[in-house]
């Protein structure tokens, strides 16, 4: 409940939370939100002897979801994600995720980019963002890279992010047939198995699809087998649906816990990914 | 009583105004001037050997002013008491190993306290904590009842057994029943560990006044009284120079009716230190260190006729106690045994409950305590056997039920029913939800693969705690009334109401009798230099034994006040009477007296009759001559996703009977959260301890408690049937709710899956168990 | 180090350590013990407040943060001489027992209404996931929340606690007795 010690710096802008970070060194963490670390320093999991607090940062948190491709700041909140009719036209997938996180307080105050930092294998925005196929914008003390989502989320809690570096943006075309959808742990609200679906659609025929899955290994992943195997299937199919969808986590090892077995897990991967599929295939009151 | 405008009332809650607007104070709102704080060091081990600890570094710490251990406390201040259990068991030959405020020598659970680190706040004490090293030797550890009774490992190795006690019991001929039966349905039903997680943590501020030799502590407790007798007995202290106080207590389902190790040594340390020392536990404290509820195996076998009468149980309880006991630990499987009736009528029993130790924290009573799993197993067989015989599980019930005429009615386990009308709140419950529609509607979603259950309990409960002969110690309650002098009522209860709305009801019940404004009684609880000894809140006992005390108070003040007026008027006492809340002669209206007038006239003592003494004040204890019997039925309609077995509560209807209602606004609420809690059961809770005894569900993150969104809407209705237990003809209600529930909501999920040939899944009835069944039916079928 | 808080509208400077929580800060710097803490997982939402507005958990914000920010706790939201409407529903709603989620309850509930005036009972329940209650079965708190809307759209006016205790039934006779806390005929014994 009592987090350990720590100093506390505000950044007044990207270049002095690197300046900062780059002082500090390995010890420093970023604060923005705080919803993924700050309960991590309450149990002392954490124990950062410097906080960055990127939150006052301005501009870092607008949302351009009005054009083909659609531009969101680190800083950008989850409710403001939520709220944004423009976001549920033109990537339903992430508004879909954006709804479906936590809860409200804690929408109120996560931002994007403090839970993608985090590589939490239960979250949302890990699927959801390489379903999008999302480029994620690094900045350093050299300037800025650009990463795939599919090389920023690596493994269990690790992602690509320097040690000295800040996430101030995500970016991805527009993908207004796409969907998340997510099996909800009782307890912690996380995603047992999330499924986030992006499609093209081709009349009333899947043209091609991104599939990705959260919730089952280390890390969210891409289920490229069923993606191909959804290439030209209806989504009203029911049984053409299932039988692609079959076996999309059948690349990872699936954890347990005391929630869900590996197998369980696995077998709702199937379940869910119908469902994203048959969603993201629906037009969107 | 037939003169009401309160009585029965939706009264809004007197408690309230302070509570929606953050002015209530609750322990951890206690502010006392020179506070200091406590953190705990616990155990990370399920059993192990305390090798050495090393407190130097934490001792070295400005901010800490001290550190202790167990070595400390029970050898160095030779402090050697025991927490207490109460229980009667003693023929039984119970065991009661020693159960030290620190671990002493050894660990048995993970989360004992081993060491305390007293500093000048919250923070710099978790600070000290940390610094200190403890080393372990681990010892076998063992967590499942069942394994635990064949033993070893034991828990306590000088016991050379992990069983606390044995209870045999026989009723009737089961072996001819069992032997003349036509089918015969045996199960193993698991009623998993759930936690009680009241939204306040244990929370406590211990303060030693040197100067009067006195010790208060502020601790969340139901039970100030008796937390009051303990505290003085562990500590050595007269009791009457302690005092505890349970200000506003954030909630408590039985977790916080215990003696707390850590409310022992907080005292102990604050005499120690002549300061005022605070403790409130985090939640993951909570989760390891406040007791469990449940956590019983019950093998049942129950043998029955073609037409589905029930004629004999036998009965196997194996009850996990955990490492030691708490305050009621071994006394909560026996009520199992007593309700293993339910509400019917069969004779024959055969039954033995084994208690064993376990690597784990005690269990205890949890809302229910005890009666959850009998109603559970009970309502369970009488699905089974329905389903056996291919009758109606309402069929079933019907033939079974104790008749009307046979009340009181006096059960093989020897506890006399006081009163009943099973049939009549079925029917109720049946008419309301359309049952005959709704069987009609299951078979036709069934024909499209859509899973629709029915879940019926009828449970009774036996609660009002209760007569003191059938007690572990003291069933009776108090109440003092006092008239003040300028006209206003104060009431001083025994009980210690944490959310029940005593302060309501009763005010509602004085305002009534003594004919005064609601807005002139307050009602005082929870200090015990306040208020006279009483016994405290649970078993669904807080109106039904507090509130008859009350009644009782009541009649002493209006017969004083009686003779005051009769002796100002000059008249017969005989003729002068309480008429709708005022003083009057029989037949002549014109004289009339309220009780505020006689208060005044009883405190200026100048115009008493002869030998009457002045004041008008009166202090009454209730003694409960029976129990009471709450009852009623619960019906639940799930439907289950075939695909991934999550379970979706679509209707939810419960009929209950607990005699008359007071404040049904209050009623209704006991009941929704008594289903939610029981729903929960059903659905979502289990404290999962792994093999090496490691809490998997430390966190309410792992531990699911629902929110708004995973319960249904709840209909209610009522039935009201009477007693004579008690001089109000109420029955308790705070936890039929939790007792009724659970079996309605399993009935309902088991049901669902009759196509898959699903005869009982054990609870939490997780989304997987059930995909799992019907996979494993699925499979069968290709 | 030195923070700045708007708390209930009244400027707060405070001298903090970075690592306190923004719950602490206002429990024990400001003592506003109106704000609970129930968990130590962001899970049960006892210590929601408003921050900037909006409801966030302040056990899961340091105080260092809110600095420059708009705080309003529960004793800001409304008090016994002008209850704010959500309060007046939990409590003619009976949605309350024990009483230690109400405030953080009440405050979330309140945030939910500002986004949604005019919530379904399954958009109440959705909005207020983010706090656990153990007393209610949630039943008389979407019942609250759901009155509390309705008399903020028609602009109910705030009531005392005062005007409003207690709730009396409709009675066949007029309540017995006396008027105030001190009978008239007592008053007149001491004249």
């Amino acid at each position: 409940m009592i987090p350990a010690t720590f100093d506390y710096h505000r950044a007044t802008s990207v270049d002095d939370a690197i300046r900062l970070l780059g002082e500090h060194g390995d010890d420093a963490k970023l604060l923005a939100g705080g919803h993924s670390l700050i309960p991590m320093m309450k149990l002392r999991l954490s124990t950062p002897s410097v906080l960055v607090d990127i939150g006052g940062i301005p501009q870092l948190d607008a949302i351009d979801a009005s054009g083909g491709r659609i531009s969101i700041g680190a800083l950008a909140k989850h409710a403001a994600l939520a709220a944004s009719d423009a976001l549920k036209k033109s990537a339903p997938v992430l508004w879909d995720a954006a709804n479906d996180l936590g809860d409200p307080q804690v929408r109120n105050r996560g931002t994007i980019g403090g839970a993608s930092a985090h590589g939490d294998p239960s979250a949302d925005y890990p699927a959801v963002l390489q379903a999008l196929d999302a480029s994620f914008t690094l900045a350093g003390k050299d300037g800025t890279r650009e990463l795939k989502a599919s090389d920023f989320f690596q493994g269990m809690f690790e992602t690509a992010l320097g040690a000295h570096e800040v996430l101030t943006k995500i970016a991805f075309d527009a993908a207004p047939s796409s969907a998340y959808v997510k099996f909800h742990h009782p307890a912690s609200h996380y995603a047992v198995v999330g499924v986030a679906a992006v499609l093209t659609m081709s009349g009333g025929t899947i043209e091609s699809a991104r599939i990705a899955v959260t919730g089952i290994g280390d890390s969210a992943f891409r289920a490229s087998g069923v993606e191909s195997a959804l290439k030209g299937i209806k989504p009203g199919d029911v049984d053409a649906l299932k039988a692609a969808c079959a076996g999309v986590a059948r690349s990872v090892t699936a954890r347990s816990d005391t929630f869900a077995s590996a197998a369980y897990r696995s077998a709702m991967a199937d379940v869910f990914a119908a469902r994203a599929v048959a969603k993201a295939a629906t037009p969107r009151s | 009583m037939a003169f009401t405008t309160m009585v029965g009332a939706r009264i809004r809650r007197r408690e309230d105004p302070r509570l929606i607007t953050g002015r209530a104070t609750y322990v951890d709102d206690v502010r006392q001037v020179n506070t200091c704080y406590a953190a705990f060091v616990r155990s990370p081990h399920g059993h192990a050997k305390i090798v050495s600890i090393d407190v130097a570094d934490a001792k070295a710490d400005p901010h800490v002013a001290g550190v202790w251990t167990g070595d400390d406390i029970h050898h160095a201040h030779n402090l050697k008491s025991s927490l207490p259990v109460a229980h009667k068991m003693g023929a039984l030959g119970l065991k009661t190993p020693p159960h030290y405020i620190l671990a002493l020598d050894e660990v048995r659970f993970v989360g004992e306290a081993v060491a305390v680190v007293i500093a000048d706040s919250p923070y710099t004490a978790r600070d000290a904590a940390e610094k200190i090293v403890v080393e372990y030797a681990p010892l076998g550890v063992v967590v499942d009842p069942i394994k635990a009774e064949a033993g070893p490992p034991f828990v306590h190795e000088e016991l050379g057994t992990n069983v606390a006690f044995t209870m045999p019991f026989k009723a009737g001929d089961p072996d001819l029943a069992f032997h003349t039966a036509d089918v015969i349905v045996k199960q193993r039903i698991v009623n998993q560990r759930v936690a009680p997680v009241p939204i306040e943590p244990r929370s406590m501020v211990a303060n030693w006044d040197a100067g009067m030799q006195q010790l208060t502590i502020y601790s969340a407790t139901q039970i100030p009284h008796l937390l009051r007798t303990q505290l003085a007995v562990v500590l050595g202290l007269p009791e009457n120079k302690i005092r505890v106080i349970a200000p506003e207590v954030g909630g408590g389902f039985g977790a916080k009716l215990n003696v707390y190790a850590e409310e022992a040594l907080i005292c102990w340390v604050a005499m120690q230190l002549g300061r005022p020392v605070k403790y409130i536990e985090t939640r993951s404290e909570c989760f390891q260190a406040m007791i469990h509820g449940r956590d019983q195996v019950d093998d049942i076998e129950v043998a029955a006729k073609n037409d589905g009468t029930i004629t004999a149980l036998r009965l196997k309880i194996t009850a996990n106690l955990g490492a030691y006991h708490q305050l009621l630990t071994p006394v909560i499987p026996t009520l199992t045994l007593l309700m293993a009736h339910g509400c019917y009528r069969f004779e024959n029993i055969e039954a033995e409950v084994v208690g064993v130790f376990t690597n784990t924290m005690s269990t205890d009573a949890y809302r229910g305590a005890g009666r959850p799993e009998a109603t559970f197993f009970i309502e369970r067989a009488i699905d089974m056997v329905a389903l056996k015989l291919g009758l109606d599980p309402v069929a079933v019930r019907r033939k079974n039920f104790i008749a009307n005429a046979s009340f009181p009615h006096t059960t093989a386990t020897g506890l006399t029913y006081d009163s009943g009308d099973y049939e009549t709140t079925m029917d109720k419950a049946l008419k309301l939800v359309d049952y005959d529609g709704l069987r009609k509607q299951q078979a036709d979603l069934r024909k499209q693969g859509r899973f629709l259950g029915i879940g019926v309990s009828t449970y009774v409960e036996v609660c009002g705690m209760g007569p003191s002969a059938a007690m572990p110690a003291a069933g009776w309650d108090s109440a003092t009334i006092r008239v003040e002098p300028t006209g206003s009522i104060t009431v001083l209860t025994g009980v210690s109401p944490h959310g029940q709305g005593e302060e309501t009801t009763f005010a509602q019940i004085v305002a009534d009798e003594l004919g005064v404004p609601i807005d002139n009684v307050t009602v005082v609880h929870g200090d015990t230099d306040r208020v006279q000894y009483g016994v405290g809140t649970f078993g669904s006992r807080g109106t039904a034994v507090g509130g008859s005390a009350l009644k009782l108070a009541i009649e002493t003040i209006q017969a004083k006040a009686v003779k005051i007026a009769a002796h100002q008027w000059e008249a017969n006492a005989d003729d002068v009477e309480y008429k709708n809340g005022k003083i009057g002669v029989k037949g002549d209206p014109s004289k009339s007296m309220t009780t505020p007038e006689a208060g005044f006239l009883a405190f200026m003592g100048d115009n008493l009759p002869p030998g009457l003494e002045p004041g008008l004040d009166a202090t009454r204890r209730f003694e409960p001559p029976n129990f009471v019997f709450p009852f009623g039925t619960h019906v639940c309609v799930v439907e289950v996703d075939a695909q991934s077995g999550e379970v979706k509560v679509v209707k939810y209807l419960a009929v209950d009977d607990c005699g008359r209602l007071l404040n049904p606004m209050i009623v209704e609420g006991q009941v929704h959260g008594g289903i939610a809690q029981g729903l929960s059961q059903a659905l979502f809770e289990e404290v999962i301890y792994d093999d090496n005894g490691q809490l998997l569900t430390g966190t309410l993150m792992d531990y699911a408690i629902p929110h708004a969104e995973q319960v249904p809407h709840y209909e209610l209705d009522h039935t009201v049937t009477g007693t004579t237990v008690n001089p109000l003809g109420i029955k308790g209600i705070g936890e039929a709710g939790t007792i009724g529930s659970t079996p309605a909501v399993a009935n309902a999920v088991i049901d669902a899956l009759a196509p898959f040939g699903v005869v009982h899944i054990d609870m939490p009835l997780r989304p997987e168990k059930l995909w799992a069944a019907m996979q494993a039916k699925n499979g069968s079928a290709t | 180090m030195q923070i700045d808080l708007t708390v209930n509208g009244k400027p707060a400077t405070l001298d903090v350590e970075p690592r306190l929580l923004l719950a602490h800060a206002l429990r024990d710097f400001l003592n506003l013990t109106g704000t609970h803490i129930g968990c130590d997982t962001s899970s049960c939402g006892a210590c929601t407040v408003l921050l900037d507005g909006v409801s966030v958990k302040s056990c899961t914000v340091f105080a260092v943060q809110a600095s420059g920010h708009e705080v309003t706790t529960i004793e800001g939201i409304g008090t016994a001489e002008s209850l704010h409407p959500m309060q007046e529903a939990f409590w003619t709603a009976h949605g309350l027992q024990c009483g230690y989620c109400t405030t953080g309850m009440i405050v979330s509930a309140v945030d939910l209404l500002q986004r949604n005036a005019n919530p379904s009972d399954d958009e109440i329940r959705a909005g207020l996931e983010g706090n656990l209650c153990r007393c209610t079965g949630y039943e008389n708190i979407v019942k609250s929340v759901r009155a509390a809307g309705k008399a903020m759209r028609d602009h109910t006016e705030r009531h005392s606690v005062n005007d409003l205790m207690p709730m009396h039934p409709p009675a066949e006779e007029p309540p017995p007795s006396g008027e105030g806390i001190i009978p008239p005929f007592l008053q007149e014994a001491h004249t």
